[in-house]
């Protein structure tokens, strides 16, 4: 045996260069995978990233949903009821003295828990109003946009003729007639204002993405009108869709306050922003507090949601490299 | 032979432009046999993919229009099928792999999921797990590495070669009878083609469909099918078996092509173009297309004002020539020009 051990010792090395041998390719392999896995991201990730680097628009997002849970909380955080009448406070100017932060109204209403609960009603509004217009809108501009022709040219007419309406005169109109108060309705005359730009983004997408061959490809995979629109076009037109959803937050805000400012939106006692600054304004600058605090709130919401609308712009659309802080 | 499993025949396709008419495909006529492997050559514009994409019902209309035709699949003229029937064999008994696998995958959905959208498309009751699971086993047929992992990236984490492998997985995911490849290697590059090559190969093994492939690169058509059609200005210009069309072809378009080609086994020093330029589909020349750029036809009288037909030249009525003068070819050598 211990002759044989040397012709046997060869044999450790052998295995061991083969191993090695057998490493290299192994280790290239490794190697390949870790590349992979770097470029491993999706749009989302890189649009996420993006995102965070826009740190206005991070800043916006965090007082927004601040704002959002105070609205959402409201009956746990506001002081007081929103119709609490206290006789013996009214007309106090903001004060420290039982959390009366934004002072009382004629009725000694706390103002700080009537913006609160104002703030609930005008955010649930627009969220409202927001969604079901893109929802809307997506439809009516995908459906023009995918087929073309005689559809194209239907729904078109019809958003250009909702666009050369004059918006104020049939909301005071629509509410008249359908009746106002109820944040429902009105939350649905004003979606039935507001999906045109959706559906003009939509439709401009599809009908250049009508033309890609991956829509092409699709087809000829046997996939259906409906299956082309929904799984593979739409998953395209997220980025557009979702930015003008946020900038259609602000401007149902500010719409839905001077709605609610000329006494066409909801109705007292249920507080909407625009409600409390008309009903503030009767007294002029002597209760200056009733204006302000939900004015000021008014311009906090509008202007973050739209930074955040910018920085979701900026994050989404990839060709945009410069990051604007 | 057994019989044809796609049958085409006279299939004319025209498109309508601001300068005219566009006469893409005119006449054109020919079988596809149970696993075979028809290559479709020719310049681009020669009708080639119009006229596949056109008895799959997927040339635009208008301003596409099929003037004439029938195409006999499974017993049924396609051409005549109503949409939802047509999209039902898309995709199922007939698929289809694009030429350029970036443009033709959805940038903003994962290859596995595109893959699957292939699978329950034409199968809405299969489980999403399920679709997953076979989606995962074709990658893997057609070699794209852990495909476990692969199925969640997105296309531009892929290579051009990997990416026509998946649009090859997504075409054969519904084991088709045919399956139409257009171009499936021109967009990359020439040691890609090489693999693409034996995936097709392994794509065929494993569903026994027919192939028609389109492409204009020879060296493929050698490779790979059994039979050719050459179409030259929306026409097919020459039928044969692969053997007799690289042999002995019997158009001047056909030997022209070859002397082109640059062949390592030949020898061939300088490459022979062909002279002039692919004419106009909106005004052919009259007569044969091919004519003003012809070697043979040497301006005879017949060439300018008689279309030629397709005819058989052997005795088993195979090879099959549209050229006036087909039999001047017989003693000539494929790789010397005719002489004139």
């Amino acid at each position: 045996m211990s002759d044989r051990l040397p012709p046997s010792t060869p044999d450790p090395t052998r295995g061991a260069t083969s191993a090695a041998a057998a490493a290299v390719p192994e280790g290239l392999a490794l190697a390949y995978e870790s590349g992979v896995e770097l470029g491993e991201r999706s749009q989302w990730t890189h649009a996420r990233r993006r995102f965070f680097r826009h740190r206005l628009a991070v800043a916006s997002l965090i007082v927004l949903v601040l704002i959002a849970l105070v609205g959402v909380f409201a009956h746990q955080l506001a002081p007081y009821g929103y119709d609490e009448i206290d006789l013996d406070n009214t007309t106090r100017s903001p004060t420290l003295d039982d959390w009366h932060l934004f002072g009382t109204d004629q009725l000694g209403r706390d103002y700080l828990s009537r913006v609160i609960f104002g703030v609930r009603t005008s955010l649930w509004v627009a969220v409202f109003v927001a969604l079901v217009s893109s929802a809307l809108g997506t439809t009516v501009g995908a459906l023009a946009g995918y087929y073309g022709g005689q559809v194209d040219n239907l729904l078109m007419r019809l958003t250009d003729l909702m666009l050369t309406l004059p918006g104020l005169a049939v909301l005071l109109t629509a509410s008249v007639f359908l009746g106002s108060g109820d944040p429902l309705r009105i939350g649905l005359i004003l979606a039935f204002l507001f999906w045109t730009a959706v559906a003009r983004i939509v439709r401009g997408l599809f009908l250049s993405l009508r033309e890609r061959e991956f829509v092409e490809a699709a087809k000829a995979a046997g996939a259906s009108d409906l299956r082309i629109i929904v799984r593979h076009m739409l998953p395209n037109c997220t980025g557009p869709i979702i930015v003008n959803t946020t900038l259609v937050v602000a401007s149902a805000i500010l719409v839905e306050a001077a709605l609610s400012f000329l006494g066409f939106g909801i109705q007292p006692p249920n507080p909407a922003l625009g409600k409390l600054i008309s009903e503030g304004q009767s007294e002029g600058f002597s209760l200056w507090w009733l204006v302000t605090f939900p004015g000021l709130v008014i311009m906090v919401i509008a202007l973050c949601v739209n930074f955040v609308g910018d920085g979701l712009r900026d994050a989404l659309d990839p060709t945009q490299r410069r990051i604007r802080a | 032979m057994p019989d044809p499993i796609l049958a085409i025949r006279d299939l004319t396709v025209e498109f309508d432009t601001e300068d005219g008419v566009v006469h893409a495909v005119t006449d054109v006529g020919f079988d596809l046999h149970p696993g075979e492997i028809l290559g479709v050559v020719g310049e681009s514009g020669s009708g080639k993919s119009v006229s596949m994409l056109a008895i799959l019902g997927l040339i635009p209309k208008p301003p596409g229009r099929i003037v004439d035709g029938q195409a006999l699949f499974r017993g049924e003229d396609l051409l005549k099928l109503p949409e939802n029937r047509l999209q039902k064999i898309r995709g199922e008994a007939i698929a289809m792999v694009f030429q350029d696998p970036l443009s033709s995958l959805n940038p903003v959905l994962t290859i596995g999921e595109q893959v699957s959208e292939a699978i329950r498309a034409h199968d809405p009751d299969s489980s999403a797990a399920a679709a997953q699971k076979r989606t995962v086993d074709l990658l893997a047929l057609v070699g794209v590495p852990a495909a476990e992992r692969r199925y969640h990236q997105y296309p531009h984490e892929f290579s051009g070669g990997m990416r026509q492998r998946a649009m090859i997985a997504m075409a054969i995911a519904n084991d088709p009878t045919v399956l139409v490849a257009d171009e499936p290697t021109t967009a990359l590059d020439v040691t890609i083609q090489a693999q693409l090559i034996e995936v097709l190969k392994a794509a065929r093994r494993e569903t026994q469909a027919a192939i028609v492939l389109i492409t204009h690169d020879l060296g493929l058509i050698a490779e790979l099918a059994d039979h050719v059609v050459v179409m030259y200005a929306g026409r097919i210009v020459e039928v044969g078996d692969v053997f007799s069309i690289f042999d002995s072809p019997r158009h001047p378009y056909t030997a022209g092509l070859l002397a082109s080609l640059a062949r390592l086994d030949a020898g061939t020093e300088v490459l022979e173009p062909i002279p002039g330029q692919p004419p106009s589909l909106i005004t052919p020349p009259p007569g044969c297309a091919f004519h003003p750029r012809c070697a043979l036809s040497r301006g005879r009288v017949t060439c300018r004002t008689e279309v030629p037909r397709l005819r058989a030249l052997g005795t088993d009525g195979e090879h099959r020539s549209a050229c006036h003068f087909a039999e001047e070819l017989v003693a000539l050598d494929p790789n010397v020009e005719p002489a004139t």
